[in-house]
């Protein structure tokens, strides 16, 4: 694996840098600890809503300038917007690079935010919303992950709530940006075809317009952290919809990142449900039919998919496992059948060479992941925001320590009913229809 | 050579410098690309078995057959197979198109022996098993429910159906619930045993691995295969525009969003002006925000989160469409912009400055395609489809810059007659009113 650089510029900007020189592109990423992890009731969705802004323009900027500019470079740029972070990237032939540091930098605090911009902004993440409203799975998901938290902001859905974007204007989403973009609040991060010294200097010079940091720290950036309360029963939530499908979304809140529990609970996913791949690009996944699940659920004909999926976050989140019920059978019995694994999991220790699939897995996972720099440059930041680089260079290693004890105790630890929201998407069994005209 | 430096950077993107190409006597062609920084492989292919062979009362068997390989062969379970493949986290799958069934693996270098022999194995001796094609079965069949509630989906095939009738472009290569309840086990056989064969396959491969290694492994596996009845592709009826225009609705009760397409049917791959018409549909609905319709849907209006273009150019014809996602009292209102811009579209020549920036973009991001093994993989396969040379991407730059205003003016008129375009929209039902044209 290739060395990277770190570097901590005066105004707090962390700088990670990793030459790559197998191809002529640099992909450039900067990172911001801000997602809807930090929105106050009310102004859900203002993060995702100030990521769209993002793209509206500055001064040097103007609106409509930016996407051209890159697009006219043959680049690929986009942003996505988190629980607990908003990143933005550009991957960019080597010799033009300069086009991305110069506009990332001044888009951390030139944006405009013209009203009007702002107005036709909110229609575009309504119609975004609600094309998200269209799939049986967002609805059942949203509902699953508002029954999960009653009070940390990690229960809305990061596109806000409906009332929410209706009632937010132009200060509320100005506040939010200059409250949260600032080099002290950001991470860049680089990989690619350059030299680490020339792109160092380059970016002090870039970046030497933000004044060095204050030593107060960041203390003027609200954190409305609320830790949420044990649960001390099962949920179950029901969502009637159009369709003739029945979904199951079993959730279990599961450990941040961070945890020394994450890793165990990794190789646990990945024998019950199958290798969970983190790699934001390329690489593709590893299917899971051979999964207990599969194997259980799905060869047993209670269910026609099972997908299980955990995520890295800040603080202790959800571990999902979705259910796509046959047309043929009851919820509450595939139900049963996934409870009948689970309990497995808490009365057996697994073999060791279940442990050792999973890890071969993981390296293949992340060898995929390794072909492709604007992943390469994604990790670089991505294991910043919940942890460190160091968590990503010492993943499989982290695999390799884990025990058939420690899947056994993580098992009785978090897959247990108190912990858990069981949601069931019911279809009304609305079926459509097509007419016709002919327009002449 | 001297078309080398044409494009910039064309020195590390694949040529007849870097390409093996060869021919097994069974009539196999081999494509391999080297790629010693990666310390995986990525392999991808096509066998001439794809959905225009469907019979009509059984649309659906080409992809029936293709995802039933993997479920059984005469060597091996369906759970043997993904065993040893998930056990060493490698990846084989197949599906098919219209023309081809096409598969792709990912590896790790040291699996891909092991990943040969599967692709052998389920080409060669698929078992079709009871238990596990039913089972593959009831999860079509649940898929093709979750395709008659998808807006996408249903205002895609409406128009598929409208822009190609009586023709394999114009069905799902999936089937219907009716069309794949129709299908036999003994079915699947039938159709393996008569369309699967080495004539016309083609396998490329790209990652740390000499051509020489891939070519004994490929003769290994699949060397000696033979089909003598294999079939060519029966002749099908010539793709004709449409001679009316054609608007048509679908009711799907509960849904927040309306999804649109409007297209016209265009031009195949290997058309003169399909050079010109991708640089135009690249102003007309992708550069940037998404070209011209993304800023007026989209930037301007407010009207839609995604509003863009795409051309889709297949060995015998195409469509060229535009789709956007709106809220369904929008709808109207989006229709008329997108008509605003096709009419400018195809009656004013691009500006030069427009043409210039995507024949930028187009040259630029060469270089972001091809980075991966799996990108080098499609483009030797697009090389090898639409017989492009192995050179294409090496002169990908002067054919780019070769394209003026008026060449894409030309194909703009050509294809966007607005009088004989299909307009379908998916989502909540309409008012009683007449429908929005």
């Amino acid at each position: 694996m290739n060395a990277v650089t770190k570097v901590n510029l005066s105004n707090g900007l962390v700088v990670q840098l990793k030459e790559v020189h197998t191809t002529p592109i640099i992909s450039h990423w900067l990172w911001y600890r801000i997602g809807s992890r930090d929105e106050r009731p009310g102004y859900t969705g203002a993060s995702h809503w100030v990521e769209h802004m993002q793209f509206k323009g500055t001064p040097t900027f103007p609106p409509g300038v930016l996407d051209k500019a890159i697009a006219r470079e043959g680049g690929n740029w986009n942003a996505f917007t988190h629980l607990d972070w908003t990143t933005y990237y550009e991957t960019l032939p080597a010799e033009k690079i300069d086009l991305a540091l110069t506009l990332e930098a001044d888009r951390m605090t030139n944006s405009l935010f013209l009203t009007d911009e702002v107005e036709s902004e909110r229609t575009v993440i309504v119609s975004e919303r609600e094309g998200n409203e269209n799939e049986p799975l967002f609805r059942l998901g949203e509902a699953v992950q508002t029954a999960a938290f009653q009070r940390h902001a990690y229960g809305h859905e990061i596109i806000g709530l409906p009332q929410d974007l209706e009632r937010m204007q132009r200060a509320d989403l100005y506040e939010h940006y200059q409250t949260y973009y600032r080099p002290s609040n950001a991470v860049l991060a680089i990989a690619g075809d350059f030299d680490t010294q020339e792109m160092i200097n380059r970016l002090e010079e870039v970046y030497s317009q933000f004044p060095v940091a204050s030593t107060a720290g960041d203390q003027d950036m609200p954190r409305p952290a609320r830790p949420e309360p044990p649960s001390s029963a099962e949920q179950r939530v029901k969502v009637v919809g159009p369709g003739e499908m029945t979904y199951l979304q079993v959730s279990y809140h599961s450990p941040a990142a961070a945890h020394p529990d994450f890793f165990a609970f990794t190789v646990l996913d990945s024998l019950l449900s199958g290798p969970t791949s983190l790699n934001m690009f390329g690489g593709g996944g590893i299917s899971n039919k051979t999964s207990r699940l599969y194997q259980a659920l799905v060869d047993k004909e209670w269910v026609v998919s099972v997908h299980g999926g955990l995520q890295a976050t800040i603080d202790p989140f959800l571990y999902d496992i979705n259910l796509t019920v046959h047309p043929e059978r009851e919820a509450d019995d595939a139900l049963k059948a996934l409870d009948e694994q689970l309990t497995r999991l808490h009365e057996e220790h697994v073999t060791e060479a279940e442990i050792a699939r999973a890890i071969k897995q993981a390296r293949a996972l992340f060898a995929f992941g390794s072909e492709n720099i604007t992943n390469q440059a994604f990790w670089l930041g991505y294991a910043e925001m919940f942890a460190n680089y160091t968590w990503f260079t010492g993943y499989v290693e982290a695999l390799e320590q884990i025990t058939p004890e420690d899947v056994l105790r993580v098992a009785q630890t978090y897959l247990v009913p108190q912990n858990r929201i069981v949601g069931l998407y019911l279809p009304n069994g609305e079926k459509g229809e097509e007419t016709d005209d002919d327009f002449e | 050579m001297t078309t080398l430096n044409n494009t910039p950077g064309a020195k590390s993107f694949p040529g007849a410098h870097d390409i093996y190409r060869t021919e097994l006597s069974n009539g196999i062609t081999l494509l391999v690309r080297s790629n010693f920084n990666s310390p995986s492989v990525y392999m991808g292919g096509y066998l001439h078995c794809g959905s225009l062979f469907d019979p009509m009362d059984k649309l659906g068997i080409s992809n029936f057959t293709s995802l039933a390989l993997m479920r059984g062969t005469q060597h091996q379970t369906f759970q043997q197979i993904y065993g040893s493949l998930e056990a060493v986290g490698a990846s084989l799958g197949f599906g098919a198109g219209v023309h081809n069934v096409s598969f792709g693996a990912h590896a790790l270098n040291e699996d891909l022996p092991l990943v040969m022999q599967l692709l052998s194995d389920a080409l060669r001796l698929p078992a079709f098993p009871t238990e596990p094609c039913e089972r593959l079965r009831a999860q079509m069949l649940s898929s093709l429910a979750i395709r008659a509630q998808d807006t996408g989906d249903q205002a895609d095939m409406a128009l598929d159906a409208l822009l190609f009738p009586n023709h394999p472009y114009g069905r799902p290569e999936d089937g219907f619930i009716e069309t794949v309840k129709n299908i036999t086990l003994e079915d699947l056989q039938r159709f393996h045993q008569r369309h699967y064969g080495p004539n016309g396959m083609v396998i490329a491969i790209v990652g740390g691995i000499e051509p020489q290694q891939a070519l004994e492994g490929v003769a290994q596996a699949l060397g000696d295969w033979e089909n003598a009845d294999q079939p060519a592709a029966p002749s099908l009826p010539e793709i004709l525009p449409m001679q009316a225009g054609e608007r048509k609705h679908i009711a799907i009760p509960g849904k927040y969003q309306t999804d649109l397409v409007m297209g016209v049917v265009a031009m195949k791959r290997t058309a003169p002006d399909y050079f010109a018409a991708s640089l135009g549909n690249n102003v007309l609905g992708q550069f940037g925000m998404m070209g011209r319709i993304g800023d007026v849907v989209r930037e301007k209006a407010g009207l839609a989160y995604h509003a863009s273009t795409s051309i889709s150019a297949s060995l015998l014809g195409g469509s060229w469409e535009v789709s956007a996602g709106v809220n369904p009292e929008n709808l109207q209102k989006a229709i008329d912009l997108i008509h605003q811009e096709l009419r400018r579209f195809a009656s004013e020549p691009v500006q030069a400055e427009e043409l210039q920036d995507s024949q930028a973009n187009y040259i630029g991001r060469l270089p972001l395609a091809l980075e991966s093994n799996a990108g080098v993989v499609n483009a030797l396969l697009n090389i090898e489809r639409f017989d492009l040379g192995l050179d294409y991407y090496q002169n990908y730059a002067g054919r780019v810059k070769a394209v003026t205003p008026e060449m894409v003016l030309e194909a703009a008129r050509k294809y966007w007659t607005l009088e004989t375009m299909g307009i379908v929209s998916a989502g909540p039902a309409l008012s009683d009113a007449p429908l929005p044209a």
